[in-house]
């Protein structure tokens, strides 16, 4: 279970403080899969690194009885002087995991081939995007944390994400922050608009996507008089 | 299969054996970034305080600098620009460390306080075994005498050591919040390198000077080494309580530094 009291976010901006979030509350079963819809900049990424641990929040808390994961597919966390190898040699460390294992499982994922023992900062970014996603892999949890996943890779990546996360690992709980509503309506089983520093929450994907369109919705102006004399 | 984050409250031993596991993967992790696999690799941890130290022994040795005391020169620039290194170069490599790493903050059992541990480790590492092969060579060689005490050297390096570490925490905390440390630490270093101890015995000093000198704590620490090595010809003067003293302070502010400014810390 995941529980989420009130969490408050502020950031320090010129001239006062911006709140990115403001006192969302919710909880996240075991297995359930919650889809964050929300435009640039609401605040997704934020929420994702508050549940992770990674950030604090300015206010309320998050409460974890199961395992999280850091935001997957995420490359930053790679020192890009360091071999694929090194990097994941790392991680294995940190998580006090079988170095042997993961190198294999890495090696048979990514397909980096003979990259893996050359530096990160080598790499083309659809290698990155691999790398970051196998060693994603190598450590279990029970609460994946997924961002914007859909932008990065091929189609051949993209399978290979769908296999290895969606039907390998479907007894584990999601939560997917995406612009991308196909992608969120077709992995999800509820749903949520992050509007405003506000978390608006749909059983159903249709009304979700509805709001979420009225929100993101932009019309072209309409033409002016001058130019609609002149056609 | 599931390897990590039980979330219920974790025992103090289970979580030290997690904060010595992050401290060893940063340590290893800094040392291939820093040294990498090149030519000699992660000997260049202490071969270039090595150089450092040889060159200004050399300088001190040829020059016959004035240090007013009857010690040998070699072994006084040796003990002198060791400790220089220790105290010195951990708030460097603290300060604005945080930045390049911010990202492994992703990992939630890698804390900020982690990230400069492991720094400060491979620091000391470094320096302390230059100094001690240096010794070593030098003593092997017939250039100075082995140390009266070796037991006072340690304990003299040790303060040092925490002394240096303690700073370079809270500077290293500090500069999260403002880059004027930074820029202040450069200079201020520099300035404080003469009077540190590392060209002088105390003794020397008229005096009046010496209570001065004696304000700063790496002097205390210098003595100290100076007294384990040479015994009481170097007519050490130093206060011990004093600078456990300092070292404790600055250790519980650099603490309190580093959580204070925690929650702010905004991962890209």
């Amino acid at each position: 279970m995941i529980r989420l009291r009130n969490i408050t976010k502020t950031y320090p901006v010129r001239g006062g403080q911006r709140t990115i979030l403001d006192a969302i509350s919710f909880d996240l079963a075991p297995g359930r899969k919650l889809g964050v819809l929300g435009r640039n900049g609401a605040g997704k990424s934020t929420l994702i690194r508050i549940i992770s641990g990674a950030e604090s929040a300015s206010a309320g808390h998050v409460e974890r009885t199961m395992s999280v994961s850091w935001p997957l597919a995420f490359s930053g966390a790679f020192q890009t002087a360091l071999t694929g190898r090194d990097n994941v040699r790392f991680i294995s460390r940190i998580y006090n995991s079988d170095f042997a294992r993961n190198i294999r499982a890495v090696d048979d994922f990514a397909e980096l081939g003979a990259y893996l023992d050359e530096p990160v900062r080598t790499y083309s970014s659809g290698m990155r995007a691999r790398l970051a996603f196998a060693v994603s892999m190598i450590i279990e949890f029970d609460c994946f944390l997924i961002d914007e996943i859909s932008a990065v890779g091929d189609a051949r990546f993209a399978q290979k994400c769908e296999t290895e996360l969606f039907r390998k690992r479907s007894d584990r709980a999601m939560i997917i922050v995406s612009h991308d509503a196909a992608y969120v309506r077709d992995h999800c089983d509820h749903f949520a608009v992050l509007d405003n520093g506000r978390m608006h929450f749909h059983a159903d994907f249709e009304d979700a996507y509805a709001l979420f369109k009225d929100l993101i919705g932009w019309a072209p102006p309409s033409p002016t008089t001058e130019e609609a004399t002149q056609r | 299969m599931i390897a990590t984050g039980e979330q219920t409250m974790p025992s103090l031993q289970r979580s030290l054996a997690v904060q010595r596991r992050v401290i060893l993967a940063l340590l290893m992790r800094e040392v291939m970034t820093r040294f990498g696999r090149h030519n000699i690799g992660f000997l260049w941890l202490f071969v270039e305080p090595m150089i450092f130290t040889v060159g200004v022994t050399a300088l001190w040795s040829l020059t016959k600098t004035v240090h007013g005391s009857n010690i040998p020169i070699t072994a006084f620039a040796l003990t002198g620009y060791s400790s220089v290194l220790l105290w010195r170069n951990m708030p460097g490599r603290c300060i604005n460390a945080l930045y390049p790493n911010l990202p492994l903050l992703y990992h939630r059992n890698v804390r900020i306080i982690d990230i400069f541990i492991a720094r400060l480790l491979l620091e000391f590492l470094g320096a302390t075994m230059s100094f001690m092969l240096l010794g070593m060579l030098f003593h092997m060689i017939g250039w100075m005498d082995a140390p009266e005490d070796l037991l006072e050297v340690i304990g003299g390096w040790a303060i040092l050591a925490w002394f240096g570490m303690a700073l370079a925490l809270f500077l290293g905390a500090l500069s999260m919040r403002t880059e004027l440390v930074e820029k202040l630490w450069h200079p201020l270093s520099y300035l404080v390198f003469p009077l540190s101890g590392a060209a002088f015995m105390v003794d020397a000093l008229p005096r009046q000077a010496q209570d001065y000198v004696l304000l700063l704590p790496m002097v205390h620490g210098v003595e100290i080494v100076r007294e384990g090595y040479f015994g009481g010809s170097a007519h050490a003067h130093y206060d011990c309580a004093y600078v456990v003293a300092i070292a404790i302070t600055l250790t519980f502010l650099a603490l309190l530094q580093i959580r204070s400014v925690a929650p702010a810390i905004v991962i890209e």
